[in-house]
């Protein structure tokens, strides 16, 4: 067992700056109306760093600079900007454990969890789109004997970034790695509720970056979001978050004819058929853990199996073996590396979740465990701590079709396959889902017919690189973390070419 | 009293005093992901509602003219049409694009069942 110290204190590894001004055109540029917010740790409570309170003249600065280096950046060979990617992740392998502390300290979310997931995996998506770039090819079409079709790669320019605050490296670097190794300048917007962490790693990365290729414009939503996504100077927005503000981005999209992609969330259901329970074994074990997965995370993951549904056969004896297996799990200070559940990741998170919590008793769903906010004592009382609950009703409960976003997960049960495909679709959303079952068949006809992305199959919450992630219905569109990502980044330039020198005989 | 949507004296306030910087304002209410689930507040005619939305109120602030109108997709309206709506404002950070974040506030939404009585304290 190890606790880190916190970032900046006597025997920390790692250490915050006191203040964050934007990062635009390789340099560090304070905000133009001169304002800027505190950042405090989920950990505490306590404000450890202030961040430039960004504004329209701060975006068009950044996008200033993005396009002074998009040209030539995206020039550069498809060998250059793969090395580029891998030096970043190289540079981010030295430092990984500094890196972990770092964003565990302003996201809350245990450290156990960044060391082994957030930041390798981060690492691994760098290098996975360096190889994706090189790999990559056009196409040529004869379409006759004279005539061929080329069809090029060409990057976007500059395009948009607006990054969530559940994973703050991780999924600026999902965005950051497809859009760098098509060749185009970025401009960022962390979430307010996370700004620090990627500043640590620019911190690390910028040299081997020219500059004005990454900017990162810090700020509120509606002051630096907004005249990002909507600004006619950018040729595509990606954005994580919730459908309204999806919604929104789609509209401002629309004004400018550019194309977007959206990852906004799911009620993802989690389904364990009756062959689960057949035998005491290495698979129920991990059907448990699968179980228990949705408090991975606190449940600020938009893929929370935060529905489980279970097949009446088994549903007294897995339930209660599950509530056992969350009754074990260990809440504490994130910076502990046995810690398994942190800290929320801000007060209104908290809140929002304490209010679900409220609505799902009044609902009449019982509560099995957890159900209220935890107090850890000591410096820890000030966090933002959600005891892992698990909720026990029907999938009509708006505890069941909303996401929570907390350590939460809504179980009910199923007679039939049928009844479990019905149930695991009556939801807005099709992001992600969950089957368990040792009947390979059945896992298989139930992943197809399950409305959503992705099915993680007899396993729950792996996110490698080269499997495509992304939602069905209103839960986005595009698909991250897989070489087609690339497309989403890229232009298609058609160069139909005549090898004959005869005139058509058109005039 | 709204039947569908009520706003507590501490959001009042806070509606207020943004009609007052920005204009009149409107809400839509947020399905899942990072900062959903919550009451979105925008510029009146900004975020563009239609035929896939429901207007559930048209919220009557002291010292505000107009109304404040309360929207939220029809899809969702159908898993939330059994309860009733508050909003609240804690102490907060982001929120989308919605008009108080920078305040250091967040609009948050309290329900409770339509047949149940009214949350203690909220209406």
């Amino acid at each position: 067992m190890t606790v880190y110290s916190p970032p900046g204190s006597d025997g920390a590894i790692v250490a915050y700056e006191s203040r964050y001004d934007h990062w635009i055109g390789g340099e560090y540029v304070p905000p133009v109306k001169g304002q800027y917010f505190p950042n405090p740790s989920p950990v505490t409570g306590q404000t450890f760093c202030e961040i430039a309170r960004g504004t329209a003249d701060d975006v068009e600065r950044a996008l200033d600079a993005a396009h002074g280096a998009a040209g030539a950046w995206g020039r550069t060979s498809a060998a250059e900007r793969a090395t580029v990617l891998n030096k970043i992740a190289d540079r981010m392998e030295a430092n990984l454990e500094q890196l972990a502390v770092a964003e565990t300290w302003e996201n809350g979310k245990p450290v156990r969890e960044t060391m082994a997931a957030d930041i390798p995996l981060a690492i691994d998506h760098f290098r996975y789109f360096a190889g994706a770039l090189r790999a990559q090819e056009g196409t040529l079409g004869e379409i006759d004997d004279d005539t061929v079709a080329y069809h090029f790669h060409e990057p976007l320019g500059v395009v948009a970034q607006i990054i969530p605050w559940n994973f703050p490296i991780l999924m600026a670097v999902w965005k950051l790695a497809p859009a760098l190794a098509a060749g185009n300048a970025v401009v960022l917007k962390p979430a307010e509720q996370t700004p620090a962490s990627i500043h640590y790693l620019m911190s690390l990365i910028a040299d081997l970056l020219p500059p004005g290729v990454v900017n990162i414009v810090n700020g509120f939503g509606v002051e630096a979001g907004k005249p990002l996504a909507s600004s006619p100077r950018v040729a595509k927005v990606a954005f994580t978050g919730e459908t309204t503000t999806g919604r929104l981005i789609m509209q401002y999209a629309s004004e400018n004819i550019i194309p977007v992609t959206l990852e906004l969330g799911g009620k993802s259901p989690n389904i364990f058929f009756d062959d689960v329970s057949r035998a005491d074994d290495d698979f129920m074990d991990k059907a448990l853990e699968g179980f228990a997965m949705f408090a991975l995370n606190q449940g600020e993951v938009c893929t929370c199996p935060s529905r489980a549904l279970i097949q009446r056969g088994h549903y007294s004896d897995f339930l209660a073996a599950g509530v056992k297996r969350v009754e074990n799990l260990r809440q504490g200070n994130p910076l502990d590396t046995d810690t398994q559940i942190g800290a929320q990741a801000s007060n209104d998170q908290l809140e929002k979740i304490l209010s679900y919590l409220d609505i799902g008793r009044q609902e009449g769903a019982k509560v099995l465990i957890g159900g209220g906010r935890s107090d850890l004592g000591g410096e820890l009382s000030g966090g933002y701590y959600v005891q892992p609950t698990i909720f026990e009703g029907t999938n009509t409960m708006r505890v069941f079709q909303e996401e929570i976003f907390g350590p939460v997960v809504s179980v009910t049960s199923f007679s039939d396959y049928e009844d479990a495909i019905k149930t695991a679709n009556d939801t807005l959303y099709g992001l992600g889902a969950g089957v368990w079952t040792r009947d390979i068949n059945l896992a298989y006809r139930a992943g197809r017919e399950i409305k959503a992305g992705r099915v993680w199959t007899n396993c729950y919450h792996l996110y490698p690189a080269h499997a495509a992630f992304g939602g069905y219905k209103q839960s986005g569109i595009g698909r991250e973390n897989h070489k087609m990502m690339l497309d989403h980044y890229q232009q298609t330039k058609n160069l139909l070419v005549s090898y004959s020198p005869k005139a058509m005989g058109f005039f | 009293m709204g039947a569908r949507v009520d706003v507590t004296p501490a959001a009042a306030a806070l509606i207020r005093s943004l009609r007052e910087r920005h204009g009149p304002l409107m809400f839509h209410q947020s399905g899942g992901c990072c900062d959903g689930s919550a009451p979105m507040c925008y510029l009146e005619g900004e975020f563009r509602t239609g035929a896939s939305d429901i207007l559930l109120e048209e919220l009557r602030i002291d010292g505000v003219d107009e109304p404040v109108s309360f929207w939220m997709s029809a899809a969702q309206f159908e898993t939330w049409k059994h309860t009733h709506l508050t909003v609240d404002v804690v102490p907060g950070r982001g929120s989308g694009f919605s008009l108080e974040a920078p305040e250091g506030v967040r609009f948050l939404i309290r329900s409770r069942l339509l047949s149940a009585p009214p949350h203690s304290g909220s209406d």
